[in-house]
């Protein structure tokens, strides 16, 4: 951000926005609105306290579950979709489906099917994260130079070796991005799973805050959530920065 | 000639797609140690051919001979260099070269070492352990050659190899490519739409015409063959070899 033609530093609009936020907080517009230094305060007390740390635990575990089978499953499932068209047509319409329907929805549907406990939230958290990871996988793979697999198939690549040393490899960085964007919805979706599911880890926390107004309280499992999404949406990004120069030598 | 001179011969083939008949009725033959080059107008399907040669393609019609067998799949009796060098953007100039022998379940330290050789043999050493996108144009075809040469295959399939370099290198390339001839036994069978480099580089040149597809002639440049690399180009039978080539298709160029 440039003001005046003075270069400012990175986090400078995040500041700015600090700084309005603690103002309307001072001046007690709403209830809602407490001043960032209390939330922050706040913060300090609740971090270390045993309810915290084991909603913590609980929905690391959950969003870990989750988003593991997600890439597990949708990085060779899109790989194949890219591949193969009988595949692809198969599945494309139920991907896009998914990609865009409300999910929340489904989520009872998930309770009947497979209890209360971690099982279903792991699986909604699933279900948010898949699509995109399939969806991007599949257009790494469906740009792939078709001269790297004539160039597979001329040296006698099997099926089985030009699947993980060619198109996995050539589709790296769309899977990244993909992962990328499914973390961030993964993280909604543990969330939301353990608000409709059963009320466990920040789930829990939320429920609990809100029901008694506890409002600094809220914003400072908010906080905690926004950067632990950030972060991992930022480390992930620095990894795929990695992979930038495929980008250009591509086309 | 009788058909074990031959390293590759093509028989009948036909390549349909769909309603489009981009070969007819192509018969072919490639003797052994020598450089054959398909020349014709963009369209001709030289390159089809190619990938028919190599199995890349399967043909509609026809069979193709390589050492006498018959051939459908790609083998290690052939090795292939490709247009845009098709080297993979993830992995070293030694991994890269390496690769044929890797998918031939060769031992990382015996595939590295040949690697190495056939590295340092297209000038490129010192560069084992760069990424492609650190290479120039031609060095990046260099280490594509390396690698066809790296499993050792009888027959040697070029797709225009040159096209996608500048045309300094592209002379130092064809220089070199004589001295592979010449070095190498092996059978190089080489598709461009370069009359002078056909002329330049071939020991036999099929012409080949447009729709459908069919060889027109064979040209076998003699006199000048064991001249060395300057003097190629200046000699009188290149530069009529190369006006006569010109004149016959010329008609075809839109």
């Amino acid at each position: 951000m440039r003001i005046f033609g003075i270069k400012l530093p990175n986090m400078t609009s995040l500041i700015l926005w600090g700084l309005l936020w603690e103002l309307l907080g001072q001046m007690e517009v709403s209830f809602f609105l407490p001043p960032l230094t209390s939330i922050f305060s706040t913060l300090l007390e609740i971090y270390h306290t045993k309810a915290f740390i084991r909603a913590l635990v609980e929905t690391a575990q959950a969003f870990l579950g989750g988003i593991t089978s997600a890439v597990v499953i949708g990085i060779p499932v899109g790989i194949f979709m890219g591949k193969n068209r009988f595949i692809d047509e198969l599945l494309l319409p139920w991907v896009n489906m998914f990609m865009s329907a409300p999910l929340t929805a489904l989520v009872p549907v998930l309770m009947v099917l497979f209890g209360f406990g971690l099982k279903s939230i792991i699986i909604t958290t699933t279900l948010f994260a898949i699509w995109i990871i399939i969806l991007n996988t599949r257009a790494g793979v469906m740009q792939i130079n078709r001269s790297l697999v004539d160039m597979a198939n001329s040296f006698g690549a099997s099926p089985t070796e030009a699947f993980f040393k060619i198109y996995f490899w050539a589709a790296l960085p769309e899977i990244i991005s993909g992962i990328r964007i499914g973390f961030i919805r993964a993280v909604k979706g543990v969330i939301i799973g353990q608000l409709l599911i059963s009320i466990v880890g920040f789930g829990s926390l939320f429920e609990l805050y809100s029901s008694r107004f506890l409002m600094s309280h809220f914003w400072a499992v908010i906080l905690v959530l926004f950067a632990l999404a950030f972060t991992l949406s930022e480390l992930l990004a620095m990894l795929a920065k990695r992979f930038d120069y495929y980008a250009s030598k591509r086309g | 000639m009788n058909s074990n001179q031959n390293a590759v011969s093509v028989k009948g083939i036909y390549k349909n797609y769909g309603d489009v008949e981009a070969l007819r009725d192509m018969t072919l033959d490639f003797p052994k140690g020598q450089l054959t080059s398909l020349l014709g107008p963009s369209g001709c399907g030289k390159t089809t051919l190619l990938k028919i040669i190599a199995g890349l393609l399967p043909a509609t019609k026809g069979e193709v001979y390589v050492n006498d067998q018959l051939v459908t799949t790609p083998g290690p009796d052939r090795a292939f260099v490709f247009q845009d060098f098709a080297l993979m953007p993830w992995a070293s100039v030694i991994r890269n070269v390496a690769f044929g022998l890797e998918l031939r379940n060769v031992n990382k330290s015996e595939r590295e070492d040949i690697a190495k050789k056939y590295i340092n043999q297209v000038g490129l050493g010192g560069f084992e352990n760069s990424f492609p996108h650190e290479l120039s144009g031609g060095m990046r075809q260099r280490v594509g050659l390396a690698r066809a040469l790296s499993v050792d295959s009888p027959v040697l399939l070029m797709d225009e190899p040159f096209s996608a370099v500048d045309e300094q290198t592209r002379r130092k390339f064809q220089e070199d490519l004589l001295d592979l001839v010449k070095n190498e036994n092996k059978t190089f069978i080489f598709v461009t739409h370069s009359i002078e480099e056909a002329v330049y580089v071939s020991d036999q040149i099929a012409i080949l015409l447009p729709r459908p597809s069919r060889v027109s002639e064979i040209i076998r440049p003699s006199g000048f063959r064991n001249k060395d690399a300057d003097s190629i180009r200046k000699d009188s039978e290149y530069l009529d070899t190369v006006e006569g080539i010109w004149k016959s298709l010329r008609s075809y160029v839109e």
